[in-house]
């Protein structure tokens, strides 16, 4: 099996590359890590890669909104680049704040002429949330998520909620498949709301009309090894987290 | 031109800034009836290129998330911007507005990155600042100038306007003209020296004063200003430990000690013995000697631990305080060696009440419940965005904290084995990495020697610093890359007393020339001197080697780093300080390190007499084995125990720090069936892909200290050992660290209470085997002021002593968590229990005093720990929580709620101890174990030479029963426990 290259962007404030290109290395990719930087520098680079993966983090701090201004970096300057890459058949993931950033450069097919169509605002608690959800997977427009039926993974976020400018924005996403992961209830009951963030339909991962473009909100990276499981000392031994399947599609996806 | 954007939220949305201020205003009572505030944020932007239609682009595509925001763009004196938002709110009211503006100087990241932001249009603007915009009705004068002093703005480092912005431009920093100050000190009397050493903010003393006058007379010229601040930081208390590493004429009831150097001779010493007797099995790398201790973690790595306090700047702002509190210890991580990986943090707050009632605050004091959450916000914005897993905490609550809330903030490391050493080499260059120079922090290292006062926030203002996470994330990502290049041959982070501490320090053995106006900085208009000691945030020093300096210089600048030389390490033996190429101070390694006079201080501790336990003000003894109401129902009590502000839940800290970025946790914070049960201690795996974990955890008790701080040491350390070896970890290899705060040292009676609870940490430290690795102390946490009747008044912290440990556990999948797993299993409680209810929380809830304090007998004590750890490795036990605040009692209904299960406890054993002592002491080295039944007879094999009783059984209930001498004396459901348990929140 083709085992595919990974590049997983690096940006000031971007904290969670480490582990995420751990996780594409476990499921059989090869990861490396580049800073946008490079990539600014040479926006031809990110053809020799077939997958691209913005994790989690705070870019430039998340200084004026979450992804506002790494979003602007792509828009101004690697759009061509990246219209490239996803036009060439590759695959796109976003991670927490990279699903930030996908949502507002426009990545995710959720603006119209009107302007941005959706965003991703504060939590409802008006604080940042670090806790497990259940999620049920609402689409099978993204291959991210083939044969993934429900997965537990962590959330740790203060902009997790997403917002569409109108219903009609909303009736558009979920007419064209593109809601592809929500909040749901889970087996084991929790004192705590199962939408954590108040979002709208309750997304938690929204794809682009090909399904190639895939954000989330919570972290599969974080879901790897049992033992990152909250629940994993009340649990009969199992051999890997959740969060590896979805790594394991990008990875099979190019086999 | 400068333009304004404001944005506010779109109808529907909730305004949190407005919602925000009339919460708080609430929360301090300081306005009555019908309140009504909106609020915006403001952008200003500064610009002579760019037209409307550029800045309504910026608006639109950068400041405004036009989804949920509205927004209106004007130049910033455009009448209209005074009125309010569109709001019904505010609909037909006369809104007076507040306008919060940074002040000049102070770090405000969201402007910098708008500025560079602005640049990615291809556009330039002068500059962008940000503001906040009030706007306040149903308010009387009075109120709205309280609520705009204690909500809107904190004069420590923010503008309050009242009405429009009174300037149409941004202020810029002017260049200031160079003029070398000399400070006459040859012909000052006693009284001058001193008048010197506070106007200045020296916060020196008069030997002191005096060694610094003979020294320039024999050189027979006066120092320059930088020359005498260069020795301030540098005498400090907070960079020299002069009181606790000086000598000591200590004196107790087993008569007088005289130490040379009282650190030396307790803990260190204690850490020297173990070592030396482990030889070659010794597992201690680095310790009391770089910025953390460094102890082995695995054939690669080791591991690097430092707690750090950041009291008084928290006191003052508490959100900047706290921020670059955390800030600075994870500098201090990757200051370690050639630089450590942040791999987990830990934070431990100590405030007043939050109920305080706003009329009982001393003038200059900030609410406690602001400060506290404003210190939890602070710890958290920079955790969360460095990457850091928060995975530890604890809080504490006594009203002698008003003055001096504690921030104790740990930072844990992951450094490879061959990078832990450092060694500056001569005529290496100075090179400063990461933020730039400004006037932020000046006397920060003096002024945490100094008291705090009620009129601290005026006199040290600049003292206060707000950090940029982001900054220092950059800063970690190049510096890990340099270190793996081997592109320097030594690093130190800017701390206190900022470069003058750093190289200071570096060059100690060799030299250094500066050229201080080589230093990048913020804004014109710094003096040579405030280059010098300024505590701008996320900075470092590295010593270079000149034929590395090309590469580093390139990777720096690849990842937009700046880092500029700005001196060598010439082997002089001086430090020689130059501005403009002339030479503004010159000063011998030797003087500088060396000449401080040794401090002599007397220390007495006096063992204060205590009888039995009974009621405050009542010379009655409690009876015994009654409750306070006289009868044998303590279900009250426990429930009481457990919404008590010390063991009550902090889900609303924890789950607002990230405490599993990284990937690596194990154990979390909170645990159990909904995990909301509380953890013993975190566990953290540093490395992906390897099952060997590092484990976190406290222990604390200041109400102990006031029976005999040697008890509260001992108790402190095993209560942090006891909770690494519920969750798994190997008692044979953990390390600890030791944060003293303390109140004023002068004092014999305080140093003398110090004194003891070293010699406490001695003690335990050799006969527990847990050597004592780095640590710190912050004395002086007194605040003075003077009351409504024109009294004098003082408050001291009670002795403060945090124990942080640092263990490790093989294999992570071994771990036990505290939840309660099965109906059927048996209850175990290991240990012995004691009459040990003196400060104990039954005393507390019961508004009992005296009793007898816990002890510790450490010879059960570690074959306790070694016994557990068998079991635990052995899969012999199926949950296991330390018994600390509460005692038996509260550790029971932690882990039966926490597990969704009942239990049942008879205290049947034929027991000399009354009821209550069984229930709530807080005896240590003891846990409570839950046992499957084909594990029972193994677990007793393993624990046969331990004090162990089954006490119960676990049931698929929702009940908590405790029976004892064949009565009930507690019956309650979990509901009820898990509810007084999880009431409080903020």
């Amino acid at each position: 099996m083709m085992s595919p290259r990974v590049l997983v962007l690096r940006a000031p404030g971007a904290n969670c590359d480490e582990e995420t290109a751990y996780a594409f290395q476990r499921a059989g990719a090869q990861a490396e890590r580049v800073h946008v930087n490079r990539w600014l520098e040479s926006p031809q680079l990110a053809a020799e890669f077939q997958i691209l993966c913005l994790p989690g983090g705070f870019s430039y701090g998340d200084d004026l909104g979450s992804g506002r201004i790494l979003a602007n970096q792509l828009r101004h300057h690697l759009s061509e680049s990246l219209a490239a890459f996803r036009d060439a058949g590759k695959l796109i993931l976003g991670i927490c704040n990279g699903f930030q950033v996908l949502v507002k450069s426009g990545l995710l097919d959720s603006d119209d002429e009107r302007g941005p169509g959706a965003t991703l605002t504060w939590n409802s608690s008006g604080r940042f949330i670090a806790r497990w959800v259940h999620l049920q997977v609402a689409s099978d427009r993204s291959p991210f998520l083939n044969g993934i039926d429900r997965m537990t993974l962590p959330i740790a976020h203060t902009e997790g909620r997403f917002v569409a400018r109108d219903d009609a924005s909303l009736n558009r996403l979920e007419s064209a498949g593109q809601i592809a992961l929500r909040y749901c209830e889970g087996a084991c009951p929790s004192p705590l709301p199962f939408n954590p963030n108040d979002a709208e339909r309750d997304l938690a991962g929204l794809c682009d009309r090909t399904g190639r473009v895939f954000g989330l909100m919570p972290h599969p990276e974080r879901f790897i090894d049992r033992t990152q499981h909250p629940n994993w000392t009340r649990m009969e031994p199992f051999e890997e987290g959740d969060g590896l399947k979805v790594f394991r599609n990008a990875v099979k996806y190019f086999a | 031109m400068l333009w304004e954007i404001d944005l506010w939220p779109r109808e529907g949305m909730p305004n949190r800034d407005a919602e925000s201020v009339v919460a708080d205003v609430q929360a301090l009572g300081l306005a009555n009836g019908d309140l009504c505030v909106t609020a915006a944020r403001g952008f200003l932007i500064q610009s002579d290129q760019l037209n409307r239609e550029q800045v309504e682009r910026l608006a639109a595509e950068l400041f405004v998330d036009t989804v949920t925001e509205e927004y209106r763009l004007a130049d910033a004196g455009d009448k209209g911007l005074k009125a309010p938002p569109p709001s019904s709110a505010l609909r037909g009211k006369q809104p007076r507005l507040f306008q919060v503006l940074f002040k000049p100087g102070v770090m405000d990241p969201v402007s910098q990155s708008a500025e560079a932001a602005v640049r990615d249009f291809g556009w330039h603007v002068e500059g962008v600042r940000t503001l906040r915009k009030y706007w306040l009705a149903g308010a009387c004068d009075e109120e709205v100038v309280a609520i705009g002093k204690e909500v809107l703005a904190n004069d420590a480092i923010e503008l309050l306007i009242d009405g429009p912005l009174p300037f149409d431009r941004l202020p810029a920093g002017s260049a200031n003209d160079f003029e070398l100050r000399t400070v006459s000190i040859r012909g000052l009397d006693d009284a001058g020296l001193m008048k010197l050493s506070r106007e200045g903010q020296l916060y020196l003393q008069l030997a002191e004063m005096q060694t610094i006058q003979r020294h320039f007379a024999a050189l027979q010229r006066d120092p320059t200003d930088i020359e005498l601040e260069t020795i301030a930081q540098t005498w400090s208390e907070h960079c020299s430990h002069k009181t606790l590493a000086g000598r000591i004429a200590y004196q107790d009831e087993h008569g007088e000690r005289l130490f040379e150097n009282m650190l030396k001779e307790t803990i260190f010493e204690a850490t020297q013995e173990l070592r030396r007797k482990w030889g070659d099995d010794d597992w201690c790398v680095s310790v009391f000697k770089d910025n953390s201790g460094v102890v082995r973690f695995d054939e690669q790595f080791n591991v690097t631990f430092k707690v750090e306090t950041h009291n008084h700047p928290s006191a003052i702002e508490p959100y900047g305080g706290a921020n670059t509190g955390l800030g600075g210890v994870i500098r201090d991580t990757i200051g370690t060696g050639l630089g450590a990986k942040p791999v987990c943090n830990t934070d431990v707050f100590c405030f007043a009440p939050p109920e305080t009632p706003h009329g009982e605050l001393p003038p200059g004091v900030l609410h406690p419940k602001l400060v506290m959450r404003k210190v939890v916000e602070g710890v958290r914005d920079y955790g969360n965005r460095m990457g850091i897993p928060t995975v530890n905490g604890a809080v504490f609550f006594d009203p002698r904290y008003l003055g001096n809330p504690l921030v104790y903030c740990g930072s844990v490391g992951l450094i490879p084995r061959d990078k832990s050493f450092k060694q500056p080499m001569p005529n290496d260059l100075i090179v400063a990495v990461g933020g730039r120079t400004g006037r932020d922090g000046i006397h920060g290292a003096t002024f945490s020697s100094a008291e705090l006062t009620q009129e601290s926030e005026s006199i040290s203002g600049g003292a206060v610093q707000i950090g940029n996470a982001i900054e220092e994330k950059k800063l970690l990502d190049v510096m890990l890359a340099a270190r793996d290049r081997n592109l320097f041959s030594a690093i130190t982070d800017c701390g206190a007393g900022g470069f003058s501490s750093a190289v200071g320090e570096m060059g100690e053995e060799i030299g250094a020339v500066v050229h201080l106006d080589r230093a990048p900085m913020k804004y014109a208009g710094l003096t040579y001197t405030e280059i010098w000691i300024s505590e701008a945030q996320e900075r470092v020093v590295l010593s270079v080697p000149e034929e590395k300096w090309p590469e580093l210089e390139l990777l720096c600048a690849s990842e937009g780093v700046e880092a500029t030389v700005i001196g060598r390490f010439e082997p002089t033996g001086r430090l020689s300080l130059k501005y403009r190429g002339e030479t503004v101070g010159e000063l011998a390694m030797e003087f500088l390190h060396k000449g401080r006079p040794p401090v002599v201080r007397q220390a007495k501790f006096l063992r204060p007499a205590t009888g039995e336990l009974r009621a405050k003000n009542d010379l009655a003894v409690v009876r015994r084995s009654e409750d306070a109401s006289g009868g044998r129902d303590f279900s009250e009590v426990l429930l009481r125990i457990l919404g008590s502000p010390n063991v009550a839940s902090k889900e609303w800290i924890i789950r607002q720090y990230d405490h599993e970025v990284q990937g690596g946790s194990v154990i979390k914070p909170l645990v159990g069936a909904t995990c909301d049960g509380p953890s013993d201690a975190a566990v953290v795996r540093p490395v992906l892909g390897s099952r060997r974990g590092i484990v976190i955890a406290n222990g604390m008790n200041p109400r102990y200290g006031e029976f005999d701080p040697y008890h509260m040491a001992a108790s402190a350390i095993d209560e942090a050992i006891r909770n690494c070896v519920a969750v798994g970890a190997d008692p044979r290899q953990i390390a600890l660290l030791d944060n003293f705060c303390w109140g004023d040292c002068e004092r014999a009676e305080t140093l003398g209470s110090l004194v003891r609870a070293a010699l406490a940490c001695h003690d335990l430290a050799i006969a527990l085997e847990t050597p004592f690795i780095s640590g710190k102390d912050s004395l002086n946490n007194e605040f003075r002021y003077v009351d409504d009747a024109g009294n004098r008044q003082v408050i001291a912290i009670p002795p403060s002593l945090l124990i942080s440990a640092l263990g490790q556990v093989e294999d992570v999948s071994r771990c036990v968590t505290m939840d309660l797993k099965q109906a059927g299993n048996s209850l175990y409680l290991v240990g012995e229990t004691k009459d040990e209810l003196g400060g104990s929380h039954y005393a507390l809830v019961n508004d009992l005093e005296e009793g007898a304090v816990p002890t510790v007998d450490a010879t059960r004590g570690k074959i306790t720990f070694a016994a557990m750890h068998r079991a635990i490795s052995a899969g012999l036990i199926a949950a296991c929580h330390d018994l600390s605040e509460g005692g038996l009692a509260a550790a029971a209904a932690e882990m039966a709620f926490a597990g969704g299960l009942g239990v049942d406890i008879q205290l049947n054993e034929a027991s000399d101890l009354p009821i209550e002592a069984l229930l709530f002491s807080e005896s240590n080295s003891r846990f409570l174990c839950e046992v499957r039944p084909e594990n029972a007879s193994r677990f007793e094999a393993a624990l046969v030479e331990v004090p162990l009783a089954r006490v119960g059984n676990v049931r698929a209930c929702n009940q908590f029963n405790v029976q004892a001498d064949g009565g009930e004396v507690i019956r309650t459901s979990l509901e009820r426990l898990k509810e007084s348990w999880q009431r409080r929140t903020v």
